[in-house]
């Protein structure tokens, strides 16, 4: 396989700048680490440091409201820390595309991991926010093409949800 | 009655707005704001506790020629503590956040808030980052905050400590489409227009 299929950090944030999404908000997970990098070292994008994963829901709508597009970027345990905060989503119509790093997928190790893990997808759908589940590395960057291009023309809540297949499962080793 | 009256406070905060935006944290600051005059550069919250301040970051950091104001309760910013922490970071110069401190949860039946116990949202504020904050327990000193919104020296935070009074409903719009599409139609159609 080829490295610019591998290296889907750098064809997101081409995306992302493609779609002249303004402005990105973002709780860390190793799994994000690339693509925050890529988002924080361009002048085009306002990077924002979340203390936790709801803020980035209210930052986009305020984005929006302002004339921006916004992106959130986390780990599936932070999709239950925004549950209450979708609901002004659907409510006020505003576009927002979500990308989530899967924790408690594949291979996980750590059982605290599990639950969100394995509800993340659900709880979106019960939001009402359309997902993309990707388990394949040459997936990533299209299923972001694709939620991005839904999101901000469609006016959509969007999630792509990534595999741990695709990141790899933590191991707590060394 | 001991406080600030909330609606004189916000109908001086917003009189004679110019490029101005305003995010109304739900229940009585969203009623404040309506009472001083419905607006299509008002965004109204009617959910989404803990919000107003990161809608308000969002809409600063889209429109920095703007002045944003968050009027908010405290019951509302203690729901949205962390994200005082993210704005200090942003460090939006346009961003001020108007909390108006009654100490009580006003739409559930006034129960006491945090603030009621000695919290001081203003003090969170400062050790959080801002570059000012401010605690007013009189209408003449409220005076000073509305020059501040246009100073562009914040991010901000004033805490008035208004009364615990239940006034009459002053209900804007309630449908959230509809609030989003005026408030983005008056926005964006004024810059084009520049």
């Amino acid at each position: 396989m080829s490295t610019t299929l591998v290296d889907w950090p750098t064809r997101v944030h081409a995306t992302l700048q493609a779609a002249a999404v303004r402005q990105v908000g973002f709780v860390p997970d190793a799994g994000l680490t690339e693509l925050i990098e890529h988002c924080q070292t361009d002048p085009g994008i306002s990077d924002v440091l979340l203390a936790t994963e709801e803020e980035g829901v209210a930052l986009a709508i305020g984005a929006w409201l302002g004339g921006d597009r916004a992106a959130l970027l986390m780990q599936s345990s932070g999709v239950g820390n925004c549950i209450n905060a979708f609901a002004a989503l659907r409510t006020c119509r505003v576009p927002l595309l979500m990308i989530v790093t899967m924790r408690g997928d594949w291979g996980e190790t750590n059982p605290w991991q599990i639950p969100l893990g394995q509800s993340a997808q659900r709880h979106l759908e019960l939001a009402d926010i359309i997902t993309h589940k990707v388990s394949a590395v040459e997936d990533v960057a299209p299923a972001v093409g694709a939620a991005t291009q839904m999101a901000f023309e469609s006016s959509e809540a969007v999630a792509v949800l990534i595999s741990q297949r695709v990141i790899g499962a933590k191991t707590f080793e060394g | 009655m001991a406080g600030i009256s909330r609606r004189q406070a916000v109908a001086k905060l917003l009189k004679g707005r110019s490029r101005l935006l305003v995010v109304a944290g739900l229940g009585a600051p969203a009623w404040d704001c309506a009472a001083a005059g419905d607006h299509d550069l008002n965004f109204y919250l009617w959910g989404g506790m803990g919000s107003a301040a990161m809608v308000g970051l969002g809409l600063a950091l889209a429109q920095p020629s703007y002045s944003v104001v968050v009027v908010t309760g405290d019951g509302e910013m203690l729901m949205g503590l962390s994200s005082l922490a993210t704005i200090a970071v942003m460090a939006p110069r346009n961003l001020t956040i108007v909390v108006l401190d009654n100490e009580r949860y006003g739409e559930t039946g006034m129960q006491q808030t945090h603030t009621a116990h000695g919290a001081d949202l203003a003090r969170i504020a400062d050790g959080a980052g801002f570059s000012w904050t401010t605690r007013v327990e009189n209408l003449k000193d409220a005076d000073v905050i509305g020059p501040k919104l246009h100073e562009s020296q914040g991010p901000g935070l004033a805490v008035l400590k208004v009364a615990a009074e239940k006034l009459p409903l002053v209900l804007p719009p309630r449908d959230g489409a509809l609030l989003k599409d005026r408030f983005r139609q008056a926005l964006l159609e004024r810059e084009a227009e520049r």
